[in-house]
């Protein structure tokens, strides 16, 4: 633990260059890079492969930020790390998503056990009337299924008590009024000046016409917090269910 | 607590709701086999490759017509984020459109906008290896499923609300040279595929898989194993690396319950001097039973073929009158340079003819094998033979009218080879671009009318006689569609999509889209609007009449 914080404390000094430029959306850009790019083999936490703790600032070889950049980029030969094709700026920005994941605690308080959470999703919870994991469930909400490759632990457990924190963007709700008077609601797949696009509550792909339309706008999502649904032995069997979501299993 | 109760209370009413209206929106929304049987009862949709398994590429749809088509106009582009050919022929589901950015990504938008609903990116392989092109032909669909095959030779089931990929089944090695570039065929429950790489050292084959799970069911090779019928037809072991890939869409019969699939070139394609023999079967059309892979019958067009004449054409099934009485049959315009009319029951050979220049036969026998003619084969020195190693056409799909009674189909004229023993075909003449590949961009082209040119012919499937030509300067890799509205679109390599009286062929609109039509054209209609879809370039195009046209 001391040694982590040591190097943690030596990548917080060697990397200010970088860090004087470092925006909130480059951190967001950097997380969507992550968990399309580096999560699958290094998982949502940055720490499966022993050894190696991305989000804590725990590394095998790199010492710099420079060090980190470049393994993004290269690759460590004679290692399963492929090299990539991101350019300088992308990879800065991973760098610096790591560095904010260090800032925040990565673990859910609890141990949880996965298939009770299981049977608290499918039951008490009922997370699939919005949800779907391998293919049963609602498609009106997102799809769990790989959500264990996609998000950290921490960041499932505070999606289930205060949903309205943070929501992805594609989880966003939408609501229309067209204007002959239907009400249209569901999770919105793409807006554009002139267009809307959403599956709606029936699960059917909708598209508007804007001019067509009496009202239209953002809504808060319809996920309820299971803060007084849940105990917290029941939120973390939970959230470890959803960690354990890693990909179709057929 | 107050606020615990109330949730509590809430959140079984939403689920009932949630669920009831989900389960009457799925039942809406699955697209039956049954549905696709009968795609002629919705012509607003477009539900298989060419529209219906018969593949006659056939809108019953009659808001354009002759008369009005000069009004069409462009509605919607969507871009391929994509540096590859644009070959899909898209789906329509009510109101929803589905196609693949090539090579395998596939993306659900709206038909009246081109905006999309979702994108799936699927990354292939870094093994996946294809000869002409890391293109796509389009998807299958079934239930609330979509299916693609993919370069690197696996076979793909998306839901067709969200994208997600549902399961994917390896269908041959990619490593061993196999991949996937036609659309899947489905029948009843199951979903057909066959593998590309007949250029490379493979064996064809066809799969099917049960449409839910991805299990395999059958899987037929197109060359005859050790002691199977035709075997002795392929030298020593050259069976075993003989090609004969399947890689263009299929067509089905529900009355024989066959399934019908063109097969490729034997490999080496240029060379038969290590295959001797028929090479059974390549370049044929083979006749499966749907339910078991097993062979009922099968026609070669090209029996030990060294010019590369895969017979991967679409086979289009279609009942018409011949010689006076009503007959089952499929047409059929071959790479080769002749054209068929084959009895769809039993696979006789009913008519035949050169539809283009041809010097490698003459005529047929009794059986309806063509006739070679004697040295019209690869010599050391070279020797020219017509057509040319890309064919009078190739896999671009054809159509046929009901109304009209014609069949049509995009071809070259007049191209040549130069065949050389042991050697990739040269090209014949002084400009060795000429009858090249289909591109994504314009080129400039500088070749005369006795090195290629390219039409779409309206032709007699009873007598294989044109009734009309419409001539293009450039060939043309450009699939065909027929409308009730008695119009044909077709396009060509020099970027025009164009529209044509399907009774004449006279020319009644054209659009340049800046970019080669390597696809074909497919029609659907969303809220009493009948639009018409072509690719060019790398980008797809949707036209429609103009707001105030009749």
């Amino acid at each position: 633990m001391t040694r982590a914080l040591f190097i943690i404390g030596v990548l917080c000094l060697a990397l200010p260059a970088y860090a004087q430029h470092e925006t909130a959306s480059d951190i967001e850009d950097g997380s969507r890079v992550f968990r399309q790019s580096c999560a699958n083999c290094h998982g949502p936490d940055g720490n499966e492969i022993p050894g190696i703790d991305l989000g804590r600032g725990i590394f095998k070889t790199a010492k710099t930020d420079d060090d980190l950049i470049r393994i993004i980029q290269k690759g460590l030969p004679g290692t399963p790390m492929p090299p990539t094709n991101m350019s300088d700026e992308q990879a800065k920005r991973v760098v610096a998503y790591l560095r904010s994941t260090a800032a925040t605690k990565t673990t859910a308080t609890t141990v949880g056990d996965a298939a009770r959470g299981k049977a608290l999703f499918e039951g008490k919870g009922k997370c699939a009337s919005c949800h779907r994991v391998n293919g049963v469930g609602s498609r009106l909400g997102p799809d769990l299924t790989r959500i264990g490759q996609l998000r950290r632990s921490v960041e499932l457990e505070r999606s289930l008590l205060d949903p309205a924190v943070e929501v992805l963007p594609a989880g966003r709700f939408y609501r229309v009024v067209t204007k002959d008077g239907a009400t249209v609601t569901g999770r919105l797949l793409n807006i554009d000046t002139f267009t809307v696009q959403m599956i709606d509550t029936k699960e059917q792909l909708r598209s508007f016409s804007k001019a067509n339309l009496k009202e239209s706008g953002f809504i808060p999502s319809p996920m309820p917090s299971y803060k007084g649904t849940f105990n917290p032995q029941e939120l973390a069997d939970v959230v470890s269910y959803l960690v354990s979501l890693k990909g179709r299993v057929n | 607590m107050t606020q615990r109760k109330g949730r509590l209370k809430a959140a079984p009413t939403v689920a009932i709701l949630i669920a009831v209206v989900a389960a009457a929106a799925s039942l809406n929304a699955q697209v039956t086999f049954d549905r696709i049987l009968r795609a002629d009862r919705e012509p607003h949709n477009w539900l298989s490759y060419s529209g219906t398994p018969f593949n006659q590429r056939y809108s019953p749809l009659t808001q354009i017509t002759t008369a009005n088509v000069k009004n069409l106009e462009l509605q919607w582009v969507w871009q391929a984020r994509s540096l590859e050919k644009f070959e899909a022929t898209p789906l329509v589901v009510d109101g929803v459109l589905y196609t693949v950015q090539a090579p395998n990504d596939v993306v659900a938008m709206d038909a009246e906008t081109g905006r999309p609903f979702w994108t799936t990116t699927y990354a292939p392989a870094p093994e996946a290896r294809t000869c002409c092109g890391r293109v796509n032909r389009g998807l299958a669909i079934l239930g609330d499923t979509l299916y693609m095959g993919t370069i690197d030779a696996h076979l793909v089931a998306l839901d067709a609300k969200t994208g997600e990929i549902l399961w994917k089944k390896e269908v041959a090695s990619a490593k061993e040279r196999y991949s996937i570039t036609m659309s899947p065929v489905i029948v009843k429950d199951k979903v057909l595929i066959g593998t590309a790489g007949g250029d490379m050292p493979t064996r064809g084959q066809v799969a099917a898989f049960d449409a839910k799970t991805g299990k395999e069911l059958w899987r037929f090779f197109t060359i005859p194993g050790p002691g199977e019928p035709g075997n002795d037809t392929w030298s020593g072991d050259s069976w075993k690396t003989g090609g004969a890939a399947v890689w263009n869409a299929g067509a089905y019969d529900p009355e024989t319950n066959l399934v019908f699939f063109g097969t490729g070139n034997p490999q080496p394609d240029w060379d038969g001097r290590s295959r001797l023999g028929d090479n059974l079967y390549s370049d044929s059309v083979i006749a499966l039973d749907a339910d078991t892979g097993k062979l009922k019958w099968y026609y070669q067009f090209t029996p030990h073929d060294e010019l590369d004449y895969d017979a991967t054409q679409v086979p289009l099934l279609a009942d018409i009158q011949f010689r006076g009485k009503p007959r089952k049959v499929m047409l059929w315009a071959n790479r080769n340079g002749l054209m068929y009319v084959l009895d769809r029951v039993t696979g006789e050979f009913l008519h035949g003819k050169a539809y283009v220049k041809v010097n490698w036969a003459d005529g047929f026998d009794a059986k309806g094998r063509p006739q070679r003619v004697p040295g019209m084969v690869p010599t050391k020195a070279g020797t020219v033979i017509r057509p040319h190693v890309h064919g009078a056409t190739n896999w671009q799909p054809p159509s046929f009218s009901p109304r009209t009674g014609l069949f049509y189909v995009a071809h070259f004229e007049n191209s040549s080879t130069v065949a050389v023993e042991g050697e990739f075909p040269r090209a014949n003449g002084i400009n060795p671009r000429q009858t090249t590949m289909g591109q994504i961009n314009l080129q400039n082209f500088l070749n005369n009318e006795d090195e290629a040119y390219g039409v779409v012919r309206g032709y007699d499937p009873s007598t294989l006689e044109p009734k009309w030509e419409y001539k293009m300067a450039d060939i043309t890799w450009a699939g065909v569609l027929s409308t009730a509205g008695d119009v044909v679109f077709s396009g060509g390599k020099e970027g025009y999509f164009v529209a044509l009286d399907a009774r004449n062929g006279a020319l009644l609109w054209k659009a340049a889209l800046g970019g080669q039509v390597n696809a074909g054209p497919m029609s659907y209609s969303v809220n009493g609007k009948q639009y018409v879809t072509i690719a060019a370039g790398n980008s797809l195009f949707a036209f429609a009449l103009r707001g105030d046209a009749k």
